[in-house]
């Protein structure tokens, strides 16, 4: 019976995560997919328990599924008009990123269980936040200035302890404030462009003296924030922060030139990493050709795609490969471990989960009216997939390793913390626009009466698929 | 630019930027794919992808035939009822099957993956899968013909060195024999004692990672960048050989204390004169000579699938008189293996065209369907048909007037050329090579001959090769 049961997982499991990102792209009505998340939240974990000997495995499995369960009704009470694709995709990298975290360590398993638990109750409270405070541009300068202070007293601290990874443990808890300023750095450049966007051309945005200078401003802090990580050689988040800030730019401005030129000036930042910095030519030498260096720097791309290629197209089996073979494998390589046992066709799915997430991003900051919070959608959209793309990209070897994270399925408080506030932020600019069209006097806002009348109405024309169609029609 | 873009959608930015990443994510998905279909099953092959035995979890490892069916390596019991791989032909086949018991090497090695792959029929793979058994894994026939490796190994007997038989035509392997050799069967028991032996080296397979100097066998080479030196009088090259020849005070003598007299460049190669070859060496033009040394895969990478050392021709223009007249005739510091000199003499016998050697025909299915079959693959040309000619007539004249003689019989021709390649610091000793092809007028087969230490190659290299290749025509 084990038997039977263990080989049909392995079909089983792929085809699961293949309906559910197929569904993230069908008008079907959202608790089919939080359905088949739970199938396979509770298939996943029920191979792990007989395969792996832990007696605690089923509860823990349980808390979590609980923990899932719990949080989708909270916000469901709390937030009738939350977006529930976005909940459920947000708790599908949960649960993909605790199964394969759970088969390499038990330990690392209930940490990350811990640590998202209380992330996601603390991440409920940011969309009330972001109603109850109206003017969170005022602190524009505060977010852009903090950031800068962050990223130098890490560099500084880094530059001490000459470690690569930058982070402080405080009472066990590793923290990374670079994936915290990745967040408040949106607010800043928002904050400094979302005025621009009022204004009628670029051209005339550099004539006039207030809009010049605030273009210079920004570029030059933004510039200020890049130089740093470049310099703490943290070049992953440094390619984030200059993507969001090209994009960001180009979506204030509204000119194809400012892709001309970050593109121009992507290059030639490349060009001079490559001759300037010896770690950037290691990085690139052991892309061009990892299996001639596979003793050192290509050694972890090499297993990485050994992992993928092993695992094949339904993969080896939970527990029946080797992902602990691959060097942070919980981390920045999760996805080649979820190749290697759950099989490329999951781990494709995967990403169409990620694009999906992405085009559910993109579309509540196209429909956002207010400039600032389209921009910080934006920015977050961006963020979040840009991030996706250089990990899962720098995995399979499509570009160069530059260490981040897949979000919310990577193994990492910070990490799994700044991505479930990116989410929460984007679902309160979504609540935010759904008010602004509702109630006619956002200062009484009452979050029970008020909103719920109206939720109805938008959960119906969502669940016969016009919903999201309509609301953008609207906007 | 401006006022257009007021006028357009609002949107556009966004959607311009959607279409970036999609087509960003959607390469990468391809690239993925790409991966997975078609560059994985080489990529994991690899001897560092220690996921090699996962597969053996969910696989039973195929079975290795020889050309003619006969069964060279399979699963099976042992008196204890344990599952062992087992070698019927136990030390025949040591190095050429290699083991998978303890690493892996040979074809075991070279053809890991598909052995540990199922293509069994799909119901049957789901239905032994839920029901936990192991599928069986695909089936390797290799180009090895078992009476010419017995013949190979037999012929070389007691003395360490290799024996490789090739299709001139083709680069198909049908024998590779290294000695001293083990039991693979009881490799991974003896381990130990077997890589103890430091001094026999019995695991490394000399055919191809054993690195020797060529001694005369690399006149091939000298005759070549000769030839090309001088397209239109080499013909008129003589030389009166006294026995030796001295250049700066450096002294080259011919093997044995042998005077040549005058001698043309036909009547060098085939009498092997060292003095000649040295002398023509004295002229040749270094740089153009690693060209053409490297042309012929010098310091290069082997197109093989099996373990292999590069063969070294490592003259800088500035070398030494020394260095010079010593490369000229195979020594000094050039060193190469028996495949590759095997390679050079099928290309000669293939008008200038250099096969890619390989050992495995074709892959089936447990059942015995079959999944793939090799066809022979060219590297490219390596010298022109009229120098192949040239080559193949003065080879054809070391075995007629020569140091090759040995191999005249009434059955078939051959054409070849011997070495004494002398190594160490003791004058006198050499290991004897042999490589040649046959027929002389229409090469079919290749053999090369090494043995270590055991004196001349007219002596002791030619005799075997006259042995394997008796053995070759007797079954035809």
């Amino acid at each position: 019976m084990d038997n039977v049961l263990l080989g049909l997982s392995r079909y089983v499991l792929p085809f699961l995560i293949a309906l559910y990102a197929l569904n993230g792209f069908l008008p079907t009505p959202p608790y089919m997919q939080t359905l088949l998340l739970m199938l396979f939240h509770l298939g996943g974990f029920t191979v792990l328990s007989i395969r792996m000997d832990i007696p605690a495995l089923p509860y823990a499995c349980m808390l979590e599924l609980l923990i899932f369960i719990g949080i989708l009704i909270l916000w469901r009470v709390l937030y009738p008009k939350a977006d529930q694709l976005i909940l459920n995709h947000c708790c599908m990298f949960l649960s993909i990123g605790s199964l394969m975290i759970c088969r390499l360590s038990w330990d690392r398993f209930f940490r990350q269980l811990l640590i998202s638990g209380i992330s996601l109750c603390l991440c409920l409270m940011i969309p009330l936040i972001m109603l109850k405070f109206k003017n969170l541009r005022r602190f524009t300068w505060t977010y852009g200035l903090s950031g800068i202070l962050l990223l130098s007293i890490v560099m500084a601290a880094g530059a001490v302890s000459r470690g690569a990874r930058l982070s402080w443990t405080i009472a066990g808890v590793t923290f990374q404030p670079s994936e915290f300023v990745k967040i408040i750095f949106v607010f800043y450049v928002a904050g400094m462009l979302s005025p621009l966007m009022s204004k009628l051309s670029p051209d005339e945005i550099l004539m006039h003296n207030a809009s010049r200078r605030r273009l210079i401003s920004a570029t030059l802090v933004s510039g200020a924030h890049i130089l740093i990580l470049v310099l703490s050689r943290d070049l992953g988040s440094a390619l984030i922060f200059f993507i969001v800030y090209a994009m960001m730019l180009y979506a204030a401005l509204r000119s194809g030139w400012v892709l001309v030129l970050a593109a121009l000036g992507g290059s030639m930042a490349a060009v001079l990493g490559y001759q300037f910095f010896s770690h950037v030519r290691t990085r690139v030498l052991a892309w061009r050709d990892p299996f001639s260096y596979i003793d050192g720097q290509g050694y972890q791309i090499t297993q990485s795609l050994f992992a993928i290629g092993t695992g094949g197209w339904f993969g080896m089996g939970l527990n029946m490969g080797s992902p602990d073979k691959i060097p942070i494998a919980a981390q920045d390589f999760i996805f080649s471990a979820i190749a290697e046992e759950l099989g490329s066709l999951s781990a494709l799915c995967l990403i169409l989960i990620c694009i999906s997430t992405f085009l559910l991003f993109m579309n509540i900051a196209m429909s956002t009216k207010e400039a600032y919070y389209k921009l910080v959608a934006l920015g977050l959209s961006v963020t979040y997939i840009f991030q996706v793309f250089l990990t899962l990209g720098g995995v399979t070897k499509f570009i160069p390793l530059t260490g981040v994270t897949l979000p919310l399925v990577s193994y990492g408080g910070s990490s799994i913390l700044s991505m479930l506030i990116i989410f929460s932020l984007i679902q309160g600019i979504y609540l935010k626009r759904m008010e602004e069209k509702t109630a006619p006097f956002p200062e009484r806002y009452r979050p029970r009466q008020g909103i719920q009348g109206n939720a109805r109405k938008e959960k119906n024309s969502y669940a016969n698929g016009k919903g999201r169609k309509k609301q953008r029609s609207q906007a | 630019m401006a006022k257009a873009g007021k006028s357009r959608d609002p949107r556009h930015e966004f959607y311009v930027i959607i279409y970036i990443f999609l087509l960003l994510l959607i390469l990468l998905m391809g690239y993925m794919v790409h991966y997975v279909a078609f560059e994985a099953s080489a990529a994991i092959n690899s001897s560092y992808n220690t996921r090699q035995q996962n597969l053996e979890k969910l696989v039973i490892r195929g079975t290795i035939f020889a050309a003619n069916g006969e069964i060279l390596a399979e699963q099976a019991m042992n008196e204890s009822h344990n599952e062992v791989r087992y070698y019927p032909y136990k030390e025949l086949f040591a190095h050429a099957v290699g083991f998978s018991t303890h690493g892996k090497s040979g074809v075991e090695k070279a053809a890991n993956i598909s052995l540990l792959t199922s293509n069994a029929p799909v119901e049957e793979r789901l239905k032994k899968e839920l029901s936990g058994l192991r599928n069986y894994g695909d089936n390797i026939y290799t180009s090895f013909d078992v009476g010419l490796q017995k013949a190979a190994s037999d012929a070389l007997g007691i003395y360490r060195g290799a024996a490789v038989v090739l299709e001139a035509k083709t680069g198909r392997v049908l024998a590779m024999v290294s000695k001293p050799d083990f039991d693979p069967n009881t490799v991974s028991q003896n381990w130990a004692a077997i890589s103890a032996q430091t001094d026999k080296s019995p695991l490394l397979n000399r055919a191809t990672q054993g690195l020797y100097p060529p001694g005369s066998t690399f006149k091939m080479l000298t005759l070549l960048e000769y030839m090309r030196e001088h397209p239109s009088s080499y013909s008129e090259f003589q030389y009166k050989c006294s026995g030796s020849f001295t250049e700066d005070d450096v002294t080259v003598e011919c093997y044995h204390g042998s005077v040549h007299g005058n001698v043309d460049l036909k009547a060098a190669f085939e009498k092997s004169c060292n003095s000649a070859f040295a002398y023509m060496g004295s002229s040749l033009d270094l740089n153009t000579f690693k060209e053409t040394s490297e042309e012929l895969l010098f310091n290069k990478e082997l197109p093989l699938d099996l373990s292999y050392n590069m063969s070294k021709f490592p003259i800088t223009p500035d070398a030494g008189t020394e260095e010079i007249l010593h490369t000229a005739i195979g020594q000094g510091n050039i060193l190469a293996t028996p495949m590759h000199i095997a390679m050079i003499t099928a290309a000669i016998a293939n008008d200038g065209i250099l096969m890619c050697p390989y050992e495995i025909d074709k892959k089936t299915n447990y059942l015995g369907a079959l999944l793939e079959s090799y066809s022979p693959r060219e590297y490219g040309r390596v010298m022109t048909q009229e120098e192949a000619a040239v080559e193949r007539e003065y080879m054809s004249d070391v075995v007629i007037n020569g140091t090759g003689r040995g191999l005249i019989n009434d059955k078939y021709t051959v054409a070849g050329k011997t070495g004494s390649a002398e190594y160490g610091t003791i004058k006198g000793q050499s290991h004897a090579w042999f490589t040649g092809f046959s027929p002389a007028e229409k090469p079919e087969v290749v053999v090369t001959v090494l043995m270590e230490g055991a004196g001349s190659g007219s002596d002791y290299a030619v005799p075997v090769a006259k042995q394997i290749l008796d053995a070759y025509y007797m079954d035809r």
